[in-house]
């Protein structure tokens, strides 16, 4: 694994924003897959799963971050799996004692915060080598990121695929809802347009950018 | 649960509960070692051997700590296991095979952040299958993602030689993909019985 440059980022408003866009969890490095697919089929689901990966996320990067002098090299990665899965265990009672029906609906997938690729990415990529409170506000920022991306699906899907938000009904009695869309497929599509989307966007901006030069971007 | 059959409970979790197309489970590998056949199968086969094992470990494990009365550790525990196999299996796949180690890559350290293995794990403790029935159902999961990422990989085989708009290029036309395979796996849910 590539040594990472060891320098102590300072806090900056950056540290907090990059993680809503420019390293969006979800839309731009593409982590944590799992969770983001299976629990966005209804928005509350969604903005749930979405505050418990923040809490575990704010809380195993301050630990590890406060340990970080302390913890070997060689069993990092267990160390940080032991950390995490200690957070995970909290989160996963905390739930159970505030709503039982969340719980059942979100099932396993809270325990399966362990094995979220962007909390050990974190960890290993950002907690490990900086101060407390930049990794604090780095991760309450990709968690924040990660929420937003869970919101983006959940509620397209609740609303094409129950016609609600929130539990809200937002269209009249006619409407048929496209059931496909809160079931698995659904899920794939949802997110594949976004996806989809972002790149138009992308692309249509370094279109207009070579413009100029005269080479259209799409000739190949 | 208890009475269900072994030959039902392997096609429920291979076929109408797919652990990648119907569950979300293990979506990382599969959207990422599924662009050759050959790569693919080889990950099937390891995924498979860590569910078998884990699995196994799982049952031990779990059948202990209820009887300490420690079941809030589980999960820590079953991490710890899980881990741990997957670093025998790299040890094993480096000594064995280097050629199919470096194709693998990151993606072998990975399967222990697969959700498919504790997925699998969390759920057998759920479904309070016994021994065998766990056994049974580790291999079934593993099957059914080895089919999932076979199909991907075939797919996307024939993708490379296809023409598609620039703009659907890359992780957006695989989700696409995928979505369509899991269309087609609905297909199947009347077939087993149901079960989460």
């Amino acid at each position: 694994m590539a040594e990472l440059p060891k320098h102590q980022e300072d806090l900056s408003l950056d540290t907090f924003v990059r993680g809503l866009w420019k390293e969006n969890p979800v839309f731009v490095m593409l982590l944590g897959m799992c969770p983001t697919l299976a629990v966005s089929n209804s928005a509350i689901n969604a903005i749930s799963m979405g505050l418990a990966t923040t809490f575990v996320l704010a809380g195993s990067g301050a630990l590890i971050s406060g340990l970080r002098n302390w913890i070997p090299k060689q069993v990092r990665i267990a160390s940080y799996i032991v950390i995490i899965a200690t957070f995970v265990t909290i989160v996963d009672y905390a739930i159970q004692a505030i709503s039982l029906d969340l719980y059942a609906a979100l099932g396993a997938f809270i325990q399966l915060i362990v094995v979220n690729c962007i909390i050990l990415g974190r960890a290993e990529a950002y907690a490990s080598q900086q101060r407390l409170v930049p990794t604090l506000v780095n991760s309450l920022g990709i968690g924040a990121g990660f929420t937003i991306a869970l919101f983006a699906l959940g509620s397209v899907r609740e609303i094409l695929g129950s016609g609600t938000l929130f539990g809200l009904h937002l269209f009249g009695a006619g409407f048929q809802p496209w059931v496909v869309m809160v079931l698995p497929p659904g899920g794939f599509f949802v997110l594949g347009a976004w996806l989809l989307l972002f790149n138009w966007i992308k692309q249509r901006g370094e279109r207009r950018a070579d413009a100029p030069t005269g080479v259209p971007a799409n000739a190949r | 649960m208890h009475a269900e059959s072994l030959p039902s409970i392997f096609l429920n979790a291979a076929i109408v509960n797919n652990f990648v197309l119907a569950m979300f489970l293990g979506i990382c590998p599969f959207l990422g070692v599924s662009s050759k056949k050959e790569t693919a199968w080889n990950m099937g086969l390891a995924v498979i051997f860590v569910l078998l094992v884990s699995s196994a470990a799982a049952f031990g494990i779990n059948w202990l700590l209820v009887n300490l009365e420690l079941e809030f550790l589980r999960l820590i525990c079953y991490i710890a296991v899980i881990a741990s196999t997957v670093q025998l299996v790299e040890m094993f796949v480096k000594r064995y095979s280097p050629a199919l180690f470096r194709s693998l890559g990151i993606f072998l350290p990975l399967i222990t952040t697969n959700c498919a293995v504790l997925g699998l794990a969390l759920f057998q403790t759920q479904k309070e299958y016994d021994f065998i029935q766990s056994l049974v159902y580790a291999l079934g999961a593993g099957a059914g993602f080895t089919l999932a990422l076979m199909l991907m990989a075939g797919l996307r085989e024939r993708l490379a030689l296809a023409r598609v708009p620039d703009v659907s290029q890359g992780a957006a036309l695989t989700l696409m993909l995928a979505g369509l395979l899991s269309l087609a796996f609905m297909g199947f849910a009347g077939l087993g019985g149901s079960h989460g």
